[in-house]
Parts: structure tokens; sequence; C-alpha cells
């Protein structure tokens, strides 16, 4: 798709075309888009149409999630704490994406500072699905996910700390890459959990993500973590196919807690991979069962210290008499967090106390280590793991809000991916009545070219990416 | 004073070095205007990641050699969490287990006049907080400002084990660690705050105070001295001394304790996930071939080879400054006994006098000085007045000032001459002198010196006066 626009961009007119989704996203009622660069974008336009830049990307505007930071555009991870602040800086990312000529269109909603699977935990309301309006369209990065799905942006970028780019990815029926851990540089990204997060593409088809992966992907060396010498020429070889592929099926992901639609529609995607030449068999993920107990401790002991730096001195939300230091910015953080940010920031607190860091966060990081284990011995046997990659399609707005547990227990399938930093994509395999399901499709490290030569092997022989949602 | 029990624990800036601990500003702040070397990272905005400078790294294991430390095989560094307007991410990055050295000595002279051992239990990296600026006093402010030019400077702090027994003794193991540290080139001390003490100060059997925040080596001595005289007052009242945190008023020179609203700080330290683990036990032999020649061996150097008293030795080698004036004055006069006797006893006398520092004088004026004294040019008083006149910039060079305060030794004859003169004029002190009296003798050989004007050696007028006196 972007490749195609990209060629309809050198005969069309750029500024018209975006004109036309901006006019798009004011009359929208999916609430996906929260800041608008519309001004410098449509000015980039102009000159695009002048004079057609070579970038990889020249023309093709893009969503970024509130969390990447955009100089001179507002980076509020949509919190109160950081309403206004304005980063004097890009992100990695963004640099990237700027230097292969794409356009930024504006940022995106998401769980306030990406806590939450639903995007309702914004501080600027709920952003909806566009299959149905009274659905959540997942999260955290459910902003990006929609306007891409909704036809108001043609990609985006998210993030995804436990499943924030593959459950939107799979609840608005789009694809969504949670990278390597260290492939893409997280400079610029608001950090919630630095140990866990990967920005990653929201796309419509697997092309797209891997598209977007050669710009974005790549080592820098403003990120101690970001990986050298990988080859990131994800387009060449896509198209090989699956045959003689090795796929591995969980054990573990499949069965209870899983809906009947969703745990079909997977079987059927994989009968379609097995009929492409590739065939399959039973691993097990033995530790499963204790990664979200894991996830959760280490994201929220990480949030409490990540998230220790909004106090109100330098930017963002500064309101009522300055009294002392501490009552200060006690009143400013009170007044500027939501409610599920204060639980994990508490949370994390806790687990990293004097007295129980040993018997939480350091517990959490050992049965971290068996997780990733269970995936490198699984790799040994297979190519590639295949799941749901939500064990239900997406849930009514307000459904479980009140039930965070709930809620923690979606992201059964999707955490251990990022407590073992293996790279999964989420691709559309089907519907459960007119919500869409996806499949998720899980590399060893730095195995991407893998994981998306079986996606778009997948993706050509479906239909399911074609499918657009009846608001559009 | 033997049941005083004192340990240290000094903090270090790294102000050597060219860029701070975790970004590229520069370390040369001094004298510039608040905020104006910062960047995202040392600020700690939003999305912004640390990366370590290795240099500092180089420059803590280059200390930690020095002090005779382990060297860790791997180090890595933790977050150490809590809430204060200087430190702009609400964690500092520092070190807790597998700091970079442990298990040190320094050598100083007791109280007891004996040499011995300093235990240093480690020495560990860490960024430094920005400052706190205050309009005015701090009781009259109406509001606290933040610089943050100091934030992100490479601090290296080095704990000692509770081995030091007086103030004194604190000081000499300060002089001797900044000593070394500027034998290593990583320290300038010369600069504000480039070294602040906490101290940790008990009465054998009571419980002990930390008196935290002492800057400069004469505040050390002051806040111990207060310190151990309180708790003493106390013991003797029969009152228990109560373990907590003090702060030392430089003002008043007292120590004040400072009521903490939390009881003890949980600082809730765990690993730094933006920061690879070093591998430092590699870098070790190539940073160990760097290490020069220390306090201690050039001490032992000195006495060996120039043939001198080891308190000279001590005296000569306690600057790297001064110990390489020394040997340059050595080189170019080959006149090691003089140098020895000139510099260490008089020439640094009179720099403490007007807390000079060693480059306030010239090799080549020192050389000079020692040539012309050789030679019988001048004499021993004339040659500290030339230095006096040096030090106080009342002349440009030794001949000049030699010209200029007719500092010239006398001729021979004209002493004579005036000795001759002196003897006849003064018929009543040389009968006196006869009739047994010395001091007449004295009075005489004044009277040669004024009519000389202090040009004459004052031990050669004494023997030509007795000569010619006891001849006639």
């Amino acid at each position: 798709m972007l490749l195609e626009l990209k060629s309809r961009l050198q005969v069309e007119s750029c500024e018209e075309y975006l004109s036309r989704l901006y006019e798009k996203i004011e009359k929208s009622e999916l609430y996906g888009f929260t800041t608008l660069a519309k001004e410098s974008a449509l000015e980039q336009a102009k000159q695009f149409d002048k004079n057609h830049g070579k970038g990889i990307l020249a023309g093709v505007p893009i969503a970024i999630k509130e969390c990447i930071s955009t100089n001179g555009i507002e980076t509020n991870c949509s919190s109160k704490i950081l309403r206004g602040y304005i980063p004097p800086y890009d992100a990695h990312v963004i640099e990237q994406l700027k230097a292969e000529g794409a356009i930024i269109m504006g940022k995106t909603n998401m769980d306030e500072f990406a806590m939450g699977s639903s995007t309702e935990t914004s501080c600027f309301g709920p952003t909806k699905n566009p299959w149905d309006r009274s659905c959540v369209p997942g999260g955290s990065s459910g902003g990006s996910a929609a306007v891409v799905a909704g036809g108001e942006a043609p990609c985006a970028l998210g993030s995804d700390t436990g499943g924030s780019v593959r459950c939107p990815a799979s609840f608005c029926g789009i694809v969504g890459l949670k990278p390597t851990y260290g492939l893409v540089s997280r400079y610029g990204l608001v950090a919630y959990a630095n140990s866990l997060e990967q920005i990653g593409p929201l796309t419509h088809t697997v092309e797209d993500t891997a598209l977007l992966m050669q710009v974005i992907a790549g080592h820098d060396e403003r990120d101690s973590t970001s990986a050298r010498g990988q080859d990131c020429s994800y387009l060449s070889g896509l198209q090989n196919g699956v045959a003689g592929l090795k796929i591995g099926i969980p054990k573990e992901y499949f069965g209870e807690g899983v809906n009947k639609d969703v745990e079909k529609a997977v079987w059927e995607a994989i009968h379609k991979l097995e009929s492409l030449g590739a065939s399959w068999q039973e691993v097990s993920l033995p530790h499963t069962r204790y990664a979200l107990a894991a996830y959760y401790v280490i994201a929220m002991s990480e949030a409490s210290s990540n998230l220790a730096r909004f106090d109100g001195l330098r930017y963002g939300l500064r309101e009522g008499e300055d009294k002392d230091w501490h009552t200060t910015f006690s009143a400013i953080r009170a007044k500027g967090f939501g409610p599920e940010v204060k639980r994990r920031i508490i949370l994390g607190t806790y687990a990293l106390s004097a007295g129980y860091y040993g018997r939480y966060y350091l517990k959490a990081l050992q049965v971290r280590t068996l997780i990733k284990e269970d995936f490198l011995r699984a790799f040994k046997q297979v190519d590639i793991l295949a799941s749901p990659t939500m064990p239900i399609p997406a849930f009514r707005i307000g459904e479980r809000i009140n039930d965070p547990l709930s809620l923690y227990m979606a992201d059964v399938f999707t955490v251990p991916i990022n407590l073992a930093g293996v790279p999964a994509v989420s691709v559309p395999c089907g519907f459960s009545g007119r919500l869409p399901i996806g499949l998720q499709l899980m590399g060893p490290h730095f195995g991407e070219a893998t994981v998306l030569r079986t996606a778009a092997a997948f993706e050509a022989a479906t239909p399911f990416h074609e499918a657009v949602p009846e608001v559009i | 004073m033997e049941d005083v029990i004192i340990g240290l624990e000094i903090h270090v800036q790294l102000n050597r070095l060219q860029s701070k601990m975790f970004c590229g500003c520069s370390t040369a702040y001094h004298d510039s205007p608040p905020n104006s070397h910062t960047c995202p990272v040392c600020l700690g905005l939003p999305g912004s990641l640390p990366v370590i400078n290795r240099k500092a790294v180089e420059y803590g294991i280059k200390v930690g050699l020095a002090l005779s430390c382990k060297i860790e095989e791997e180090t890595f560094f933790y977050r150490k969490n809590y809430y204060y307007p200087d430190l702009p991410k609400g964690f500092q990055i520092s070190q807790y287990d597998f700091p970079l050295a442990t298990n040190g000595h320094i050598r100083i002279l007791g109280d007891d006049g004996i040499e011995r051992n300093i235990r240093i239990n480690r020495a560990h990296m860490e960024e430094d907080p920005g400052r706190l600026v205050h309009a005015g006093t701090i009781d009259k402010a109406k509001y606290t400002m933040v610089d943050y030019n100091r934030c992100g400077m490479p601090l290296l702090e080095v704990v000692t084990e509770p081995d030091l027994t007086s103030p004194k003794e604190a000081r000499a193991f300060l002089d001797k660690l900044k000593s070394i540290l500027e034998y290593l080139d990583v320290f300038d001390g010369s600069l504000e705050g480039s070294m602040r003490v906490d101290a940790n100060i008990s009465l054998k059997g009571g419980d002990r105070t930390e008196v935290k925040n002492i800057s400069g080596f004469k505040g050390v001595e002051k806040a111990l001295s207060y310190e151990i005289t309180r708790q003493k007052n106390l013991k003797r009242r029969s009152i228990k001394v109560v373990q907590e945190t003090r702060h030392f008023d430089e003002i008043r020179n007292v120590t004040v304790s400072i009521r903490s609203k939390v009881g003890a700080h949980d600082y809730r330290y765990f690993p730094e996930a933006d920061l690879a683990v070093l591998r430092i036990a590699s870098w070790v032999p190539e940073i160990r071939a760097t290490l020069p020649e220390l306090p201690d061996a050039k001490r032992e150097r000195f006495v060996v080879k120039y043939l001198m008293k080891d308190d000279h030795a001590k005296s000569l080698t306690s600057e790297i400054k001064l110990a390489n004036f020394y040997e340059a004055v050595v080189k170019a006069s080959n006149l090691p006994e003089k140098s020895t006797v000139w510099i260490a006893d008089v020439l640094k006398g009179e720099l403490n006098y007007r807390d000079l520092s060693i480059e306030s004088f010239q090799v080549e004026h020192m050389v000079d000085i020692l040539q012309m004294l050789v030679k019988g040019e001048i004499t021993e008083d004339g040659a500290v007045q030339i230095i006096r006149a040096l030090l106080d910039k009342k002349g440009k060079d030794p001949k000049e000032i030699v010209k200029s305060l007719g500092l010239g030794k006398a001729e021979d004859d004209a002493v004579q001459k005036a000795v001759l003169e002196a003897v006849k004029e003064n018929a009543a002190a040389v009968a006196d002198y006869r009739a047994g009296s010395d001091r007449a003798l004295n009075f005489i050989v004044g009277t040669v010196m004024k009519k000389t004007r202090g040009k004459a050696d004052a031990g050669e007028v004494h023997r030509l006066v007795k000569q010619e006196v006891e001849k006639a």
C-alpha cells in the first residue's frame, strides 16, 4: 500500500491527499488523533509537490503515538501531567522518518503512559474501534491502530511494552510488529518500562511494516541497548514463501480462556501456512503461566522509577500555588496522573522497597530468564511460533476498565514476548462477528526477516487485510 | 583522642574529563550562566537515555588502582530513587552491588607519629545532581532556583572504613587523597565544589552521627572537631548520642540536626537497564600501564636519588606540581641538596604564608637564585629577599631584583674597610668585649652591616670583627 501510495504521489498532489486526510480526521468520531501537526505537515506536502524528494518514504504521511518525542509537537503520553510539554528534540525514529521524507501528521491517543490495553486510561478519553465504535481499539497504541484501520493515516508508529502494538493491531485488523529488543532505538521514546519496550510500526500490510522497519531499525549510539550490525533490508526476501518452514504451536497459548472464534481462526491460519509448504508441531513454553505476574512486577517497578521525573518543575502540569517542594510536587502528581498510572507507581514502588525487592523484583527477573530460555529452547526445534495475539476480540468500552485484573489477563500471550525480547507480529486472520482477529507470529532474536516473510506469505494467501470497516 | 571513630565518604568530581558522565555536555561550566551546559540527557527530559562516558570509567579504574583497590570483573549501574528538585530524573544513576573498585587503602601519618594504612571500603561512580541556588540566604530567599549545569558531572565516591581517629588524621587522609588524584591528573581541586565530604563520627561504644556535605578541607576539620566536642559533652552529661544526619553550618561552625520526615531513606536501588554491564577486568592492564609514579613511590625515590631527609621528600612530593618543580630545578642547576633546602624549607614556607601555589614561581628564577648563592654573588638573606620580592611581584627576575634592592654581596675589601672603621669608631665597645661582653661584639658587627647596607655576609663579618678586636 505505501509503495503504491508513493507512486500515486508522484503524479497526484500530496497536499490535496493530505488535506483530504485532515478533513476526514476533523470529522472523525474515532478520536484516534490527539495532537495534529496540520500546518507543518501541509507545508511539507506543498514542498514535496514542488520538488519530489528521494527518500524511501518521500511524501508519505505518518501518525505517531503520543509517547514518541517530536521536536516542536506536543508529546504528552495522553497524560494530564505532560499536557503542554513540547520536546526540544526528535526521537531517533522521527529523525529517521524525516530523513526519508515522511510527513509527521500528528500524535495519536494511547493509554496514559502506555499503561493499558484499551486506550481507555487516556486523559483525552477512549479512542473507538473503527469496526465497532462501541468497542475499544485495543491498546496502548489504540490511537495509532484506529487511525490506520479507519483510513485516517496510511501508517503509524506505536510502542510495545507488553503487547501495545500487537493488541490494537489485532483488535483493529491491521499489521503490527514488536521488534527484537534493541533493534529500534528507544532514544526519544518516553519510558514506561524501559527493559521491555520497543517502537514498532502499525500498517495495512506486511510489506508496509517491512518498509517502515527498514527506515526505523538500526544502530543508534544514543541508546546503549541498541544492537549493532543488523541487516535491516526487510523488503528483500519478503516474498520467499514458507516452504520447509517449521512452525511451533505453543500448547500453553491455546485452550482455556481463549475465545472459540479466535482459536478457530488461528488454527485455520496455521493450516493455511501448512498448505503453503510449512509444517507445524506442538511445542511447550512451560513457564508461560508465570509470565503475567513477572511482567507486571517488572513493568510497574520500572514505571515507578521512570515516572519519577514528572514533578511539574521543568515542564508539564504546574497548577495552584507553589508551597514547599514536597507539598508542591505531591500535589502536581496527585492531580496529573490518572488512577491506573497511580496504581502501577504505587505497586512498583512497593515491589522495589527494602525487604520486598528480593521477593518480587528479583524473583520476577529470575522468571524472566526462565521465559527467555523457554523461547530459546523452542527455537532450537522450530523456526517460528504461532498463536493468537489476543485471547479475545475487542471488548466493549467500559466493560473491563473497572476490573484491572481481567484487563491484565488479556495480555497473557503478548507479554512473554517482551520478557524474552524476541520479535512478534500480529496479522489479521479472520473475524468474530464483525471484529477482527489477529494471528501472532513470533521469531527468535533478530528473526524479523523470518517473521515478516511468514506473515507476508499468509497475507498473500488470505483476504483479511483487504477488509475495510464499514464506517469508512 | 583514642576513643574517636571516624569514617569518610568523599565525593570527588572527575573534573579533568571533557564531558559529563552520561552525555556530551562540557564539564567546563564553572564560569557559565546557569543551565547553559545542559541537554535532553542531563536535564532528564522524557525519552532521553544515558550513555556511559567510557573515559570516566577509565579514570575511576585509574583511581581504584592508585588506591590499591581490587577492580571488579564486571561493573554496572543502579538507579538510586529519591525526589529532590536538583535531581531531574527523580533518580540518580549510581552504583550499588559490584562497584568499580573495592578493598584498597591509603597510607597516612597517624597522630601517634607512625604511618599506617586507612582502609578504603569501595570506590563507585555516579552522576552529580544539579545545584540549588538561593537569592540571598536560605532563610530569607522567597524562592529557590535550580542550576543544572553541574547535573551529570562524573563523580567518584570513595568510602573509607572507620579507621580515622581524629580530625587531624581525617585532614591528612584528604590531603593524601587529593594528592593522589592530582598525580593521576583526573582531578582539579581548585574548582569550587570539586570535593565534598560526608563524615560518620562516633565515640567508642556510642551511636554515630553522619555530618553531610562538608566542603573544603578546613571545613572537615572544623565540622569533625565540633561534632566530637558535642558528643563528648553529651557523654559527660550521660546523654545518649542520637543516631542521625547532621548538617555542617560553615558560618557558625556548628553541626545541626536535619529533621527528616521519613525515618530511614529507602532508595529502592535497582539495576539501570538503559546501560550495559561493563566487563572492566580486561581494561585493567592497559590502564595500569598508564599509572604515573605515585606520591609514596616518588617520596622513596627522592630520598634515595637526591639523598634528602624523608621529611623533605614527603614535603616535596605532597603535590605533583611541587615535585615536578623540584626535579626541574635540580635538572637545570645540578644542585640537588641546595634545591631541597631552598624549595622545601624556604620557598614552600613563603608560598604557604601567601596562600600561593608553586605555579606562582618560575623554575628559572629558582635556578638563578641557587646559582648566585653558590657563586657567592648574594647572601642567604639576599636570596630570601629575592624570593619574597618575586612572590610579591616587586620585580621581574632575580638579577633585576639584586640590582634594584642592592643585594649584591659586598666586595671583601669594602667589608674589611668597614670592619677597621667600626673597630676604630667604637673603642668603648672594644673595651667592653675585652672585659668579657659578647653583646659588645655584636654591636660592632651591627655597625659593619649598617655600613655595608646588609650586603656583607653576617657570619663572615662576625669572624673578621672578632679577629680584628682580638688582634689589637
